[in-house]
């Protein structure tokens, strides 16, 4: 008579003796951390989890050794540190998170997206005005700057993978040492050549060249990156079939790579978005509407960020907690889109 | 027995064992010639990897070219359509004939050369961008030609890879969603869009199942009717399923690659005048 199988997980089966131990060093840490913290004088929360590290280092390595194998302590210390540390990364995120988020959404209102700050002097109360100005600043910007940078990106990159001429080796490492480019060379360097000259006044343009310094290396990188997983069987198939070579590139390469590149581009904007020093040095600011990015100074949401904290008051300060909570959440929405294009291109 | 006849010196035993003078299948007048090598050496760098080959394509034939891996046939089929010389480090010697004319002659433009000499690669290579109709035409917008009547083109190349009642109903369908075989026979009808006088194959079928692989030998069988396919394969059935002449590559001991004998594919089989031949063609090595 043959029973009917039924699919269990011999892996994962515990015996009941190692739950309830784990059970014990799980929870009975914490609790005899916070006995020693009490007891010991030491103070506060940052106390109490120290204690708790330490302890649990112990209590697992002791568990460890009641399961008799020699590696399980080094497993289970392991195990402690590695969590430890991705608690820590956690703690960090949600620290920055929080008070934007709360500050933020505590002192949003829906016109704030619309309305300049140009009726708003120092202190004014928050129902009047907005950052609509620094968001449209920043729009126009970021996108004239992915404008400039992406296509002389992907064509850099195109040297490296498909000219492969003799200057490959200098155009990586130039775009690698560009990339460690500090924020504020780029806004004095676009300062001097722009401002300084006399050539243009402070306006959208200039920043958008201080920004596209910054955004080029990333964007050739990405791009040289997804180029290079587009088969060179493709590349062969397309010279084959008689087409030169920036025919083949054109109608079978790029197109090969379209959503990789979508993603070097928002991965650029990504890079820039919050950028400030070149800005400041550029863009300068502005109280209301440019919609002229050649003439004028501009404003963008980390300009207008930095100055409402320079003024300090009460009602500035939220201003500038509201829109630091509008460029986080414009910065999650580029990277919302660049995951879910580069997720849809690695299944193609 | 008559078209053996009709072969000059196939008939006449080798009395020294390889003192022919120039490699090559030997063909009489009757059979017109496609494409002729003379002398083709193949360098990377300094690595010489090809000596001396010398073959003659018989028109509206199929030439097999055989050997075990590195003895360069898959580096030799590169030079008849120019693509050999894409690769990093490329060097070439010697020349190939194509209508009276040298490949390599210079002013020659790649570009033409590979519209009359078309190749299929060993792993099927579709367009990922292009749906199943958009593939086949791609040569036609690759190469900037102008054509008034493209669906008549499109069912033509299809069916004569043996495709179009598989996929003639979803033609606007993505490539991807073709089996292996479907995808190699699709690559077989974007190189038919472009008429080539001459189709390269190599190893067209080493990533296909067997009923694949039968597909794509019957539709060599009706491609050679109108045009000259010469094939790498390292599978000896097929050779001598599909071929009418064979040519054996062989590279000894760090040499360069070389012709060790070529010939009608049943000569070769069955009657080799190179014991090398006799061994790789009987499974003894390689």
């Amino acid at each position: 008579m043959s029973k009917v199988q039924r699919g269990t997980r011999p892996w994962r089966s515990i015996d009941s003796t190692v739950l309830l131990q784990q059970l014990f060093v799980h929870l009975g840490t914490p609790i005899l951390a916070m006995f020693v913290t009490i007891n010991s004088g030491i103070s506060g929360y940052s106390g109490f989890l120290l204690v708790w590290f330490f302890l649990h280092l112990v209590t697992a390595s002791l568990l460890g050794k009641l399961g008799k194998k020699k590696k399980a302590v080094s497993d289970s210390v392991f195990e402690v540190l590695s969590s430890a540390a991705v608690l820590v990364f956690i703690l960090f995120v949600l620290s920055v998170l929080q008070p934007v988020f709360q500050l933020g959404l505590e002192n949003f209102q829906v016109h704030h997206l619309f309305e300049d700050a140009k009726d708003t002097g120092v202190d004014t109360s928050l129902d009047i005005g907005g950052l609509g100005h620094a968001l449209l600043g920043t729009l126009l910007t970021v996108g004239l700057a992915t404008l400039f940078s992406l296509p002389i990106g992907v064509l850099a990159a195109l040297y490296v993978t498909e000219v492969r001429g003799i200057l490959t080796p200098f155009v990586r490492f130039f775009v690698q040492a560009m990339s460690g480019v500090p924020s504020i060379i780029a806004g004095l360097f676009a300062y001097a050549v722009f401002i300084a000259s006399g050539i243009l006044t402070y306006s959208g343009f200039v920043a958008a060249i201080a920004l596209s310094i910054l955004m080029l290396p990333t964007v050739a990188r990405t791009a040289e990156e997804v180029l290079k997983l587009v088969p060179d069987d493709l590349r062969s198939a397309a010279l084959a079939l008689g087409g030169t070579q920036w025919r083949s590139v054109r109608m079978v390469v790029l197109p090969a790579a379209r959503s990789g590149l979508v993603t070097a581009a928002i991965l650029g904007v990504a890079r820039v978005i919050g950028e400030t020093a070149p800005l400041l040095l550029t863009a300068f600011g502005n109280r209301e509407y440019n919609l002229n990015p050649l003439e004028g100074p501009i404003a963008t949401l980390p300009t207008y960020i930095f100055q409402q904290f320079l003024l300090g008051t009460e009602n500035d300060v939220r201003r500038a907690w509201v829109a630091a909570f509008v460029l986080l959440v414009l910065v999650s929405i580029v990277f919302s889109i660049a995951r879910l294009i580069s997720s849809r291109f690695k299944q193609a | 027995m008559d078209e053996m006849d009709s072969i000059s010196t196939y008939n006449e035993p080798a009395t020294e064992s390889v003192t022919t003078p120039r490699d090559e299948i030997i063909v009489t007048d009757k059979v017109p010639t496609a494409m002729e090598a003379r002398n083709v050496n193949v360098w990377f760098n300094d690595h010489h990897v090809l000596e001396n080959v010398n073959l003659i394509f018989p028109k509206n034939s199929v030439t097999a070219l055989i050997g075990p891996s590195g003895c360069g046939k898959s580096s030799f089929i590169r030079t008849l359509n120019r693509m050999h010389e894409l690769l990093p480090g490329a060097k070439l010697g010697g020349e190939v004939i194509l209508d009276g004319e040298d490949i390599y002659a210079p002013g020659t433009d790649p570009v033409g050369i590979r519209l009359k000499v078309g190749m299929v690669f060993q792993k099927p290579n579709p367009f990922p961008s292009m749906s199943i109709g958009e593939n086949v035409l791609s040569g036609l917008r690759l190469s900037r030609r102008k054509v008034s009547n493209k669906s008549d083109i499109l069912e033509e190349a299809l069916t004569n890879a043996g495709l179009w009642k598989e996929v003639k109903d979803r033609l606007n369908v993505s490539a991807g969603s073709l089996s292996g075989g479907q995808q190699q026979r699709l690559c077989i009808a974007r190189s038919l869009v472009l008429n080539p006088d001459i189709l390269l194959m190599d190893e067209p079928c080493s990533a296909l199942d067997p009923g694949s692989t039968r597909k794509i030998e019957e539709t060599m069988m009706e491609l050679k009717e109108s045009m000259t396919i010469i094939i790498v394969t390292h599978n000896m059935q097929q050779a001598l399923r599909v071929s009418d002449y064979t040519a054996f590559f062989l590279a000894e001991d760090g040499n360069p690659g070389e012709v060790v004998e070529s010939g009608l594919t049943v000569e070769l089989f069955h009657n080799p005048r190179d014991s090398r031949t006799d061994d790789y063609v009987h499974g003894r090595f390689g």
